[in-house]
């Protein structure tokens, strides 16, 4: 089995840095780590199981109401999650409140279903949604990580920041508002986009 | 002179190309363009010939900033001087404030001009001389007790983020002076507004137990006026005066507070050509179109009952007219575009002080929304132009 499967959607055709898919839920559930680590489960999951069922049935579903099949797939794998969440992991399900059931409007999901899954065989389908949601989540995680720690000195919700630097206790430091704010989401996004197109380039010069 | 230039022609080929350090060359070229006017003459197609480069026109700036610079460091003295009791003359003020507001232009250059040569020296390219005004522009619109941390943090993410990214000076979209501020405003609102951050030492006297005057206050008018209060008093607690507002002996930013210091300023703007008048005299007239509007209409007691004219002698409006809404890269480029873009900033700056509980400060706001809309309004007055003249040429 080609390996470029795994290893293109993480790095080279990363589902959020360049084919800019599932921004939305990036900039919102970033704030902090652990919600942001659910939620990278989740749509990892969701896109994985979604590719693998779809990919079973691509030879039974219509093409003309193929869009409405996949709907129905995915949202039976979002209520799922939805509800496993609920039962398991309730304080991490209020905060991460409507994203979990808007996952279903994911870019990646969809766009994974129709240009892979419905052509190709189911096990190749399946690594390749986990891939891509790995992709995903990677990003996520990764913008989790800058926000929570420069945002509120937190990693995980355990004070990461020595609590005498701050200028409350009479130190200098003070944590950095705007990156609670969605707004720098936006910003980390571009940086990194910024940071892998440079590389990129460097790469094809070679 | 003299001797200088011939240094400076005696080290040149080491910073050439294929010298010995020719790789330092952007760098070179910045201070040697810096000290003298190039000597390089358009060959083709220009037809205007003037030594007047944009190095030369950032100069003109910083001359116009400083008065402001100067009143400010007066201020510093002096309103640290009234919160605390001390008996300083004229020459302590001043240089209390020097020392004080000195460390914020050193971190302000020091920081920008790094990141701008740093960049340059990568690229390949010149360096861009756009932070000569930047650099002097943030200091200013600071509050003298802002951390030197915060402050270089906001330089670096004004230059990175807010014009090296858009590819330097001329590509930006907004006024980077003005990100710099936006920047501390949002990420650190505790070091930006409030009643103690605008007289030196009235932070760290709260922290240390430090003994205060009685009644001191160290709330700026707007700070007030947030809070309800529309009878503006000086920091001691007596009623402050229009003239002693457009005197600028108030709390503030460190250049914001005089308007008088600024409008020398802009005298010498708008001789030297460098900014557009247009601008200055649109924006005053939207600030107070949309005053008197809004007295016409006021309940009297509140801050929508003030004069309108007071809006032009408050915070920071005075130098966002001047020296911020008029910035030739971000304001609009069009004639009628900058009668159009004038007014909207100086309307908005009034409505959201007027309109928006969170913000006692409009004036920064309304310009980088502004900056924003500026192409458009560009687009849409070169489009109707167009128009026009389709209109005329064709036989009916």
């Amino acid at each position: 089995m080609d390996k470029n499967i795994i290893t293109n959607p993480i790095l080279k055709n990363n589902p959020v840095t360049v084919l800019v898919l599932g921004i939305c839920s990036a900039l919102a559930v970033t704030v902090k780590l652990e919600p942001a680590c659910v939620m990278a489960i989740s749509v990892t999951a969701v896109t994985g199981f979604s590719s693998l069922i779809a990919s079973l049935l691509r030879n039974t579903i219509p093409n003309r109401i193929r869009i409405i099949v996949q709907l129905i797939i995915v949202s039976l794998l979002v209520i799922l999650v939805d509800q496993i969440l609920k039962a398991y992991a309730y304080d991490v399900s209020k905060q991460l409140s409507v994203y979990v059931g808007l996952i279903i409007t994911n870019c990646i999901i969809m766009g994974r279903i129709e240009a892979f899954a419905l052509g190709n065989k189911p096990i190749p389908s399946f690594i390749d949604g986990i891939a891509n949601g790995a992709g995903y989540g990677l990003i996520l995680i990764a913008i989790a990580f800058i926000r929570e720690l420069i945002g509120s000195g937190c990693l995980f919700g355990v004070q990461i920041i020595p609590e005498s630097w701050y200028m409350a206790n009479g130190g200098w430091y003070l944590n950095n508002g705007l990156f609670i704010m969605p707004p720098m989401a936006l910003i980390i996004v571009g940086c990194f986009i910024w940071l892998q197109r440079s590389l990129q380039k460097e790469d094809s010069k070679k | 002179m003299k001797s200088l230039l011939n240094l400076v022609e005696k080290i040149k080929p080491t910073f050439s190309k294929g010298g010995k350090l020719g790789f330092l060359h952007s760098t070179f070229d910045a201070f040697e363009t810096f000290l003298f006017v190039p000597n390089t003459v358009t060959k083709s197609g220009s037809h205007i010939r003037d030594c007047v480069d944009l190095k030369r026109v950032m100069t003109v700036v910083i001359v116009a900033l400083l008065p402001a610079l100067a009143f400010g460091m007066w201020n510093v003295g002096e309103q640290h001087s009234i919160a605390f009791g001390l008996d300083m003359t004229f020459i302590e003020k001043v240089w209390f404030g020097f020392l004080k507001v000195l460390p914020l232009i050193i971190v302000s250059y020091v920081v920008g001009l790094g990141i701008e040569f740093i960049s340059a020296q990568l690229r390949g390219h010149e360096v861009n001389e756009g932070f000569l005004v930047s650099g002097m522009l943030i200091p200013l619109i600071m509050p003298v007790d802002v951390p030197l941390w915060i402050l270089a943090l906001a330089v670096a993410f004004a230059v990175i983020i807010g014009k090296e990214i858009f590819g330097g000076t001329g590509m930006n979209i907004w006024n980077p002076a003005l990100i710099a501020r936006a920047f501390v405003f949002f990420a650190y609102p505790s070091q930006i507004s409030g009643d103690t951050i605008w007289v030196e030492g009235l932070n760290a006297a709260k922290a240390n137990a430090m003994q205060v005057v009685d009644g001191f206050s160290g709330a700026t008018p707007l700070g007030q006026a947030a809070n309800g209060i529309v009878d503006f008093t000086t920091t001691t607690g007596e009623p402050l005066s229009l003239m002693q507002a457009f005197i600028g002996t108030m709390p503030g930013s460190i250049g914001e507070t005089s308007t008088i210091a600024i409008l020398i300023g802009a005298v010498i703007l708008i001789w030297t050509g460098v900014a557009s008048w247009k601008i200055m005299v649109s924006c005053v007239a939207g600030a107070l179109a949309v005053g008197f509007l809004v007295n016409g209409f006021a309940e009297p007691g509140t801050f929508a009952a003030v004069p309108a004219y007071w809006h032009l002698v408050l915070g920071g409006f005075a130098f966002g007219a001047v020296f911020m809404a008029t910035d030739p890269v971000t304001s609009a480029q069009t004639e009628t575009g900058k009668w159009i873009y004038g007014f909207l900033t100086g309307a908005l700056a009034v409505i959201i002080r007027l309109f928006n509980p969170g913000y006692p400060e409009g004036m920064m706001l309304a310009i980088l929304l502004m900056n924003t809309f500026a192409p458009l309004i560009d687009y849409y007055v070169v489009e109707g132009n167009i128009k026009k003249r389709i209109k005329r040429s064709t036989i009916k």
